[in-house]
Formats: structure tokens, sequence, C-alpha cells
């Protein structure tokens, strides 16, 4: 097959890349924390949209729900720890270690794209080796339409094990270093300082409406997004950070306290280990019945070795487990280092911001 | 001679009609992204970008619905776009609210058609 060549494609990429330069510059000259946490929002929407133009739907949906959604999130909790602007630095050029060493990777980079396969070629390490491979035996041997899900959960399974256990280790990092939230929460109620949303403040009046309007409809969509993964983009990471944004809307909207009751701190700590304990069962039920860890061939027992129609239910049901454990494990992470940085109220004055 | 009766007649309506129709909401989000960068202060300008949110999306969301035809695309498209009007006026609210709340004047007079100093928080937003 020739490489085709598409105007409209190409013209998109170049727009959405150049907007992506135009939006590191702006982030880099930028001394306002809250610009460069919303313009790095921007910057992973735009990205998302880049790859959606480059058929990677899947990576798109996973950098709009986690750069843009759940990052931003977070930066501006834990901005709020901190100042409202950074320090006045030095200019580029009196720093000339530093811009050596970015132009020397630069230039490598550029210099190694040279070697790069064209996009789509099909002579490209991806197309020629254990990609194409998956393609031609996943409907077979897993039997679920989106084949990423597939190489995610099932042949790559222990990968995602690990990176579950990797999001479990950084919120666990997270309550080491700043606590869970509530202590420091109880402690500002205990000096006498009330949320600043206290009951009968109406000013809030039409993002509470629609918030209460759209809240359900998100955590719907996690679900959704979960359920739905193995046959469109997502799965247990996105779902889990859904899921987790419409905890982090609820408490933004109708105040910390309210957001703790709905969902204990409790819940979201031991949900956390939960989910890595769910994912990695689903890996030794399948030892016990006398497979391999996380070979869901055996999560029912033994293969009967009977021919599987159009929906092979062993893999499937294994992949559905263990994307339940990546979306608890995932979405309680989430909640806990929200609490953890939003329980804590500001040690600085107004005054000084 | 045009056959009136021909499906594909219609068809080539509709594919017009549709084009039509999202060019109309590329000239409006084109338009709120020139007030944007023109107009004076900060309540002006989300003036000017919430018609790109509101009556740009639906005007394109429209039309690729009209491309789309009768078809599960269509309801997802209508589905985006109950979202989008939703949540974008509430954003544009709570962003001209907070600008308020943080003691932001608007700038009031007549446009004498001198250029205005910045106001200070302008950027905040």
């Amino acid at each position: 097959m020739e490489e085709q060549f598409v105007p409209s494609v190409l013209i998109a990429n170049i727009a959405l890349m150049s907007m992506l330069g135009v939006i590191t510059i702006a982030i880099i000259r930028m001394t306002s924390l809250f610009g460069i946490v919303m313009l790095s929002g921007v910057y992973s929407l735009v990205s998302a949209a880049w790859f959606q133009a480059m058929d990677a739907v899947d990576v798109s949906f996973t950098e709009a729900a986690v750069g843009a959604g759940i990052s931003t999130a977070l930066y501006l909790g834990a901005m709020l720890l901190t100042v409202r602007k950074a320090k006045p630095t030095k200019g580029i050029l009196k720093r000339w270690a530093p811009l050596l060493v970015v132009i020397g990777t630069g230039s490598a980079l550029l210099y190694a794209s040279v070697d790069l396969p064209a996009f789509g070629s099909l002579d490209s390490p991806v197309n020629t080796g254990v990609g194409m491979q998956y393609m031609e035996v996943s409907p077979k041997e897993v039997g679920t339409p989106n084949v990423v899900t597939a190489v995610l959960a099932s042949y790559r399974g222990f990968d995602t094990f690990g990176e579950t256990v990797v999001v479990f280790i950084a919120g666990v990092a997270v309550i080491l270093l700043i606590g869970f939230g509530e202590r420091a929460l109880a402690a500002s109620n205990w000096r006498g300082r009330e949320d600043d949303d206290a009951q009968g403040d109406d000013s809030h009046l039409i993002l509470r409406v629609v918030s209460k309007l759209l809240i359900p409809l998100i955590v719907l969509y996690a679900f959704y997004v979960h359920f739905h993964g193995e046959y469109s983009p997502g799965g247990g990471f996105q779902a889990g950070v859904i899921f987790a944004v419409a905890i982090m809307l609820y408490s933004l909207i109708f105040g910390l306290k309210a957001a703790m009751t709905a969902f204990p701190p409790v819940w979201a700590r031991v949900g956390a280990a939960m989910g890595v304990a769910i994912y990695g069962l689903v890996g030794v039920i399948c030892m016990l019945n006398g497979g391999r860890f996380l070979d869901y061939d055996y999560i029912f027992g033994p293969p009967s070795g009977e021919a599987h129609g159009h929906h092979n239910w062993p893999q499937i049901t294994g992949i559905i487990g263990v994307e339940v454990g990546v979306v608890v494990a995932v979405a309680c992470v989430m909640i806990t280092a929200f609490y953890a940085f939003a329980g804590r109220t500001p040690e600085i004055r107004d005054e000084d911001w | 001679m045009v056959d009136l009766t021909s499906p594909e007649f219609w068809e080539s309506v509709r594919m017009m009609v549709a084009a039509g129709v999202i060019l109309l909401g590329a000239l409006f989000v084109l338009v709120g992204s020139v007030g944007v960068l023109r107009f004076p202060d900060f309540y002006t300008r989300m003036h000017a970008a919430s018609v790109t949110d509101t009556l740009g999306a639906t005007l394109v969301l429209g039309g690729m619905m009209i491309l789309a035809g009768w078809s599960i695309n269509s309801f997802k498209l209508l589905m985006t776009w109950l979202f989008l009007f939703i949540t974008s006026p509430a954003a544009s609210n709570a962003a001209a609210h907070a600008a308020l709340v943080a003691g932001l004047e608007p700038l009031l007079g007549k446009w004498n058609g001198e250029k205005v100093e910045k106001p200070e928080l302008a950027k905040e937003g």
C-alpha cells in the first residue's frame, strides 16, 4: 500500500503542534502559578486532540482524563498550599549551562528523529513485529473488539499490575508526605476557621444546580468507560480518574466536609489497597486453578478446550476482574491525594499572596 | 434538469445545508476569538468567549448531526451538545462571578476610541 498524503491531517498536525509550542513558551514565560496550571491543562487537551488526529484514541482519552482533568485539579489543590506566583528568575541567557544542555538534547533528538520510520509506514517495527501479531491473534485468543484492552489487560497483564502498584505507591507517598488531610481539616476547624462554603450562601447557586445535574452523569460515565472498555477506548485507569473527578467536583462546590461525609477518607484509603489486592487476587485465582499468574484461561478452572464463539468468557471475565481492581485503586488513590491536599488549610495568610 | 424526486438530489442538498451550518458555526467561533482578543475588559471578553461555546458549538454540532443523519452518532452529538449547553454557560457564569467577587470592576461608560489601559486582574481567568 502506498503511503497516502492527506493534506487535512497534515494541516491539523502542524496547527496542533505549533499550538503546543506556543503554549510551552507561554508556560515558560509566565509567573502566575494559576495561569501555569490552567495552561498545562490546555496543553494536555491540545495534545489529546493531536493524538486523536493520529488515531491513537486510547492514548488521547487517557491524556484528556488524566492530563487535563485530574492533574489540573490536583495542581490547583497543591497550589493553594503554596504561593500564587513563582519567584522571578534570572534571564534565560544568563543560565548558560542549562541552556546548553537543553539545546544539546534537543538537537540530538531532532537528529535521531530523522531515522524514525514514517507515520503509518508498513515496514516500521510497530507494524512488522509483535504489534501485527496481536492484531491477528487477539480476536481468536481474547475476543475483545478493542485490541488495546486485550494487550493491556491480558497479554501485558503483568505490566499493568505493575502500573497499578505504582499508582498505589504514589498515593502512599502523598500520604506519608502530607498526611491524610482529615486531621489537618479537624485542626483548622478547631482553631475556629470554618469552611468558606458555609450554608446559606447563595453565591454558588448556579454552580450547585449544574453540578447536582452533572455529578451523577459523570459517575455513570465512569462506569460506562470501565465496563465498555473492551469495546471502545477507555478502561480502568480512565474510569477511575473520571470517578475521582466527580468526587472532587462535589468537594469543590459543596465543601470538603460534605465530600468527606459522602465519600469518607477511610473508604478511599482502604479502597486503594483493596483495588491492588483485587488485581492480584485475579492472578492468584488463575494460579490456584493450575494456570500461571494472570493466565485468564484458567480463571474458571482448567480450559475445557472446546471452541468458543465470538466471546471468550474466561478471558473477558479476567479482563473485567483486573479492570475492577484498577478502577477501584486509581479512583481511591486520586481521592486520597485530593483529600490530603485539600484538607490542609493554607498556612499562608491571604495578605501574603 | 434537476430531478426533485431523486434521492441523490436531496442527499446533496443535505450535505450543502450541513456544510453551510458548520461554516456559520465556524464564523461564530472566529468572531468569538476576535472578540476575546479585542474587547477591552474581562467581562466583555467573557461575553465574546461564551458566544464561541454556545452558538458556535451549537451550529457546528448541528451541522455534524445533519451530516451524520438519523443514526446513533447523531444521538451522541446531541448528548455532547446538551452537555456543552449546560456546562459552558455555567463555567462562564462562574468565571465572571469569581472576578466580581475578587473585586474586578467592569469598565463602564462610552468608548471614545482610545486604547484602554489594561485592568489589573484581566489576566486572571
